[in-house]
Parts: C-alpha cells; sequence; structure tokens
C-alpha cells in the first residue's frame, strides 16, 4: 500500500508546478546559455576558433586569470580572517564588521568602481601623490585587481560566518587546553571542520571575479590588448557588431559557469554523504 | 594537586558573572559546583583553567600553591571536559585520544609506538575497547563522553575540570556514568572540580560541594552538611523539595510526620488533597485547614499510608520534628 503524506498535493497540481518551474528554468537560464553557444558557432568553427585564438582574446583571458589568481586568494584568506574574528569572539563593532562584510552586495558595482577612480584616478585624493611617484592603478592591472577584490569579498566570508557560528568553539577550546598552539588550532581543528564551505566559497569567488563586469569597466579604461577583461572584450566586441566572436569567448564564461556549477554540486553531494556519516 | 581560589572578580561589560569567590579545592578531592544557570559556576570552572580571565587586578589561582594566573590554559596542564564533548568529528576515536600528545612540541613528543600505548592504555581506563578505529559520529552520548574524558587525560592532567559532564546524557546513561565516574576517581585520585545544576548529582558524587548563587558562593561543605544544615534558605530551596512553613522554617517532606489528627503532638490538620503511592513509598499532598495558604509535601512509608488506610479527602495530623529556621 502506497501512502501519501499530507503535505504532497495531488498528481495534477504536481505536474503543473513541476512543469512551470520547468518552464521558467528552461525560458531564463537554459536558452540564454544555448543561444550563446548557437551564436558562438552560427559561422562554423573557423571564426570560432579564430575569435578565440586572437592576440585581443588571448590578452582578455590572461587578464581575467591575473586578476582572478590574485584576488581569490587574498579573499580567501581575508574571508576567513572576517569569519574567525566576528564567529569566535565577541568585541565591540562586531555587528558593524558584519554589515561592511555585505557592502559589496549592497552597493551597485558601478559604485564600487568609482569609488577606486576618486581614491586613485589622475584627479583623485591620491592622484597627484601617485603620479609624482610614477605608481599607476586606474587603467592598470592594480585598478582591475583592487575592483575585482572589492566585489568579491563577500563570498568566502559569508559561506563561512553561519557555518563556524553553528559549529561554536568548543573544540578549538578543547584543542587549546590539550595544548595546541593556535596554528595547530586551525590547521588541525578548525579547517577540517570548514574546508567544504571554504571551498564552495572560493569556487563562487572565483566565478564572480572572472565575470565580474561593472566595477572592472569603471576602472580598465578599456585599453584592447592591455586593460580588457574578458568581459570588458566581449562588450567591446559586441559593440563592433562582431556577434560570433562576442559570442565564441562568452562561451569560455559558459563553459566557467557550467564548471563552476559541476564542482558546486560535486562539493555539496560530498558535504552532504559525510553529514549523514556514510564517509 | 590542590586548586586554591582567591578572591576572583569577573564582570561581562557591566554584568557581575563572579563576585570575589575564594575556594579550596583539597588534593584528590571531587569538587562539585552546584548552582542554577547564571549563577557563575561554569565562569569560574572556565577561570581555572584559564579559558577565561578574571578581571585584571581581582585575585589568583594557585595550584599547588604556584600563582597560574597568568599562565594559559595550554600550559596550566588541566584536563578539561565540554558538556557537549567537543569530539573532533574528523578523527579517529584514538586520534582524538592522542591529540593533546601530537601536539607537543617535537622535543616532548612521545614516541609513535609510546602514544600508540597510551591511547590503548586510556581506552581501557575508560572501557572502550577496541572503539579505537571509529568516528565520534558513530558512538552513544556516554561512550563520547569517556572518550572526552580519555582525551583530557592523556596529556596526564594536574587537575580535572568537567563542564556539566552528563548535561546531554539521558537519565539511565547519566545514573551510570555518575556512578562509574565515582569509582574512576576513586581508582586515579585526581583533584577534580566539576559544574552541576543537578542537586542530586552534586550530593551522590562529590566529597566537597559549593552552591552557588548571583556570582556568589552561598555555601561550601560536605553533602551531608550542606543537605542537613543549610545555611541559607535559598541552599534549603536549592537542594531538593522542601515545605516552606508560614514563620519562614524549613521542613523536608521525609521528615513530616503523619498521624491522625486527633492523636497527640500534631503541629497541623489538613485534609489529603493528592495521594500517590509508587513501590514502597508515598507521596501526600495535604491542605492545611485554618485557611493557611499552599500544600504540604509529605514522603511516608506506603506501609503506613496503607496501615492509616489513608485516601483522598480524609482530614489527618502532621507533626513537624525539630524544624529549622536557616541564618
Amino acid at each position: 500500500m502506497h501512502h501519501r503524506s499530507s503535505t504532497t498535493e495531488s498528481a495534477p497540481v504536481r505536474w503543473l508546478l513541476i512543469g512551470l518551474a520547468l518552464l521558467a528554468l528552461s525560458l531564463f537560464l537554459l536558452l540564454p546559455l544555448l543561444a550563446v553557444f548557437v551564436e558562438a558557432l552560427r559561422r562554423g568553427t573557423d571564426v570560432f576558433c579564430a575569435a578565440l585564438v586572437s592576440p585581443s582574446a588571448l590578452s582578455a583571458v590572461r587578464l581575467t586569470l591575473t586578476a582572478a589568481a590574485v584576488s581569490v586568494p587574498l579573499n580567501t584568506v581575508f574571508g576567513l580572517a572576517a569569519a574567525w574574528a566576528v564567529t569566535k569572539h565577541q568585541f565591540r563593532g562586531r555587528a558593524l564588521l558584519l554589515s561592511l562584510i555585505d557592502l559589496p552586495f549592497a552597493v551597485s558595482p558601478v559604485i564600487a568602481g568609482l569609488v577606486w577612480v576618486l581614491l586613485f584616478g589622475a584627479k583623485g585624493w591620491f592622484g597627484p601623490w601617485l603620479a609624482d611617484h610614477d605608481i599607476r592603478i586606474i587603467f592598470e592591472l592594480p585598478g582591475i585587481i583592487l575592483a575585482t577584490v572589492f566585489v568579491t569579498f563577500p563570498f568566502v566570508a559569508r559561506e563561512l560566518i553561519p557555518l563556524m557560528e553553528a559549529q561554536g568553539n568548543d573544540q578549538e577550546l578543547a584543542a587549546v587546553t590539550l595544548g595546541a598552539s593556535g596554528w595547530q588550532m586551525f590547521r588541525r581543528i578548525t579547517l577540517p571542520n570548514i574546508k567544504w564551505g571554504l571551498l564552495y566559497g572560493v569556487l563562487l569567488c572565483n566565478a564572480r571575479a572572472m565575470g565580474e563586469f561593472g566595477a572592472v569597466s569603471v576602472v580598465s579604461g578599456h585599453i584592447r590588448g592591455k586593460t580588457n577583461t574578458l568581459p570588458l572584450h566581449i562588450e567591446v566586441l559586441y559593440n563592433e557588431y562582431q556577434f560570433s566572436a562576442a559570442f565564441a569567448c562568452a562561451t569560455l564564461l559558459g563553459l566557467l559557469a557550467l564548471l563552476t556549477l559541476g564542482l558546486k554540486s560535486a562539493v555539496e553531494q560530498f558535504t552532504h554523504q559525510r553529514a549523514s556519516g556514510r564517509i | 594537586m590542590s586548586i586554591s581560589i582567591q578572591s576572583i572578580h569577573k564582570t561581562f561589560g557591566t554584568y557581575t558573572a563572579l563576585d570575589d569567590i575564594s575556594l579550596e579545592v583539597p588534593d584528590g578531592s571531587l569538587t562539585a559546583l552546584l548552582g542554577p544557570s547564571g549563577s557563575g559556576k561554569t565562569t569560574l570552572l572556565r577561570i581555572v583553567a584559564g579559558l577565561e580571565m578574571a578581571d585584571p587586578g581581582s585575585g589568583r589561582i594557585l595550584f599547588h600553591g604556584n600563582d597560574v594566573s597568568d599562565v594559559t590554559a595550554g600550559k596550566r596542564g588541566v584536563g578539561f571536559v565540554f558538556q557537549h564533548y567537543a569530539l573532533f568529528p574528523h578523527m579517529t576515536i584514538a586520534q582524538n585520544i592522542a591529540f593533546g600528545l601530537d601536539v607537543m612540541p617535537r622535543e616532548q613528543r612521545p614516541k609513535r609506538a609510546e602514544i600508540r600505548e597510551r591511547v590503548g592504555e586510556l581506552l581501557r581506563l575508560v572501557r572502550l575497547e577496541g572503539l579505537d578505529k571509529r568516528r565520534p559520529n558513530e558512538l552513544s552520548g556516554g561512550q563520547r563522553q569517556r572518550v572526552a574524558l580519555a582525551r583530557a587525560l592523556a596529556i596526564r592532567p594536574k587537575v580535572l575540570l568537567l563542564d556539566e559532564p552528563f548535561g546531554a546524557l539521558d537519565a539511565q546513561v547519566r545514573k551510570e556514568l555518575r556512578r562509574w565516574l565515582r569509582q574512576f576517581h576513586d581508582e586515579i585520585n585526581l583533584t577534580t572540580l566539576f559544574v552541576t545544576h543537578d542537586q542530586e548529582e552534586a550530593l551522590e558524587l562529590a566529597d566537597q560541594v559549593v552552591v552557588m548563587r548571583n556570582a556568589r558562593i552561598e555555601q561550601t561543605g560536605t553533602p551531608q552538611d550542606i543537605y542537613d544544615e543549610p545555611r541559607t534558605s535559598f541552599v534549603y530551596e536549592f537542594l531538593g523539595e522542601v515545605n516552606k512553613l508560614p514563620d519562614g522554617r524549613y521542613i523536608r517532606p521525609h521528615e513530616i510526620e503523619l498521624r491522625f489528627a486527633a492523636e497527640e503532638g500534631v503541629d497541623v490538620t489538613g485534609r489529603v488533597s493528592h495521594l500517590f503511592v509508587a513501590g514502597p513509598f508515598a507521596r501526600v499532598s495535604v491542605s492545611p485547614e485554618h485557611g493557611r495558604r499552599g500544600e504540604l509535601e509529605v514522603w511516608a512509608s506506603r506501609d503506613q499510608v496503607e496501615e492509616m488506610a489513608l485516601a483522598n479527602g480524609d482530614v489527618i495530623g502532621l507533626h513537624f520534628p525539630n524544624v529549622k529556621k536557616p541564618g
């Protein structure tokens, strides 16, 4: 005898709801992704490949990878430090710090970019001083990295804070009474407990670091082959009516998204299995 | 090793957690810190462990006469057991127990074989042989707490500190583990300080009971002293069921004698409002006559209740021998 739980809807309602969800999913998520790949390959694989290996595309890929390679490790460290401070200690200004961590999510990326221009641009607060010392930040790699770091700051911290809050600090205190040093405690107790959450945060952080458009657009200056990241390069190509090339480069970001989602669900599955004690 | 706590103060912001606490824990004793939540007992335990620091300039903690107030938790040589075990979930039981030895500086750390031997020894001591390769989540609550104890003992601590060690266990396991801990303490004879809010646990387990309330110590003494000679009304009420008489005196339910209403030596007459017989015991609730408020609880033997043929609604007499009034 098959019992239906009281919270389950009747079959027609169930199918209707599933159908609606699938429709929305295909319309808003799958269709655009599909369109990117179709458009990219519309004029043949030759055009597709040529777009990917053109010097400006390669330079954009290089720049995007560099920006991510610097900002993701930085934000991993920042995120860990912030989550540690907020969850393991009680101090004045804790609530303020919690809201500040969310600031990059709350503020428009364009503003995030403009702030750096205001600070370090030629007419900015520190502009003249930087010019005197021949340090260039805006319209250069440092500016792009600054903007990326700012925008992607919350990902790791946001992932870790609820996790570490739920775990409390009894285990850390136990390690301390057993004579562990601060580093031993972190490496042998805290890190193993948060590693999957950390990996998850790093993945999301990386996806955003590579895909960020708004803030980077403001500080980059769009110098082709020099300060164009991949998203900016795509925009330039698109504005020049090189649709196939633009979409060809967009497939790279699309693949990155798919890869991130794949890894993310793999991590989720693994943590779930661990939580239920099967590993 | 004895513990001496000398005029310790602790405040959190404007909240006073400990107000001038002084206490001697004799070498080899099992001492209970007993009190309701918020009385400061756990804070005191954590200060003894070095997990929390007393207010600057307030007082001292001595281990065997040596001032350890400024010594960090890791260097005090205390074994600390947490209410919720705080085992390391990603390590096996053996790895958990060995942790304190594994993190020692290279020159002090025992050899691998020695560590393995010590872990085996400790597992036997807490009667968990054969569980060394399991993970904490595969063990029952009682087993986990014994692992936590073994882990704390691995570093050969000078004192053992237990924070509500049975608080997360169900009643049956709690009782068993309590008896076991008492025997265990008698075997290893390690100065032990434990926190509990359960008076029965404190009275049954400890050599010395320290009753705390609102950041202060109300009374310190042997379980017998505390139970028989409570110094304040709080201690009286906290240490088990007690009847408060209108004139402020206290009498415990088993001290009241049941008599027939017309008998001699009857202090109060009243009507039986509730009668509950379980095994050899009977709990009788009596509503006093003559307009006095509040019921009196009496614990009598089943034999007596049957002999007197007591039933709900009967009018009976109560005799109060040697009624005390706390100072």
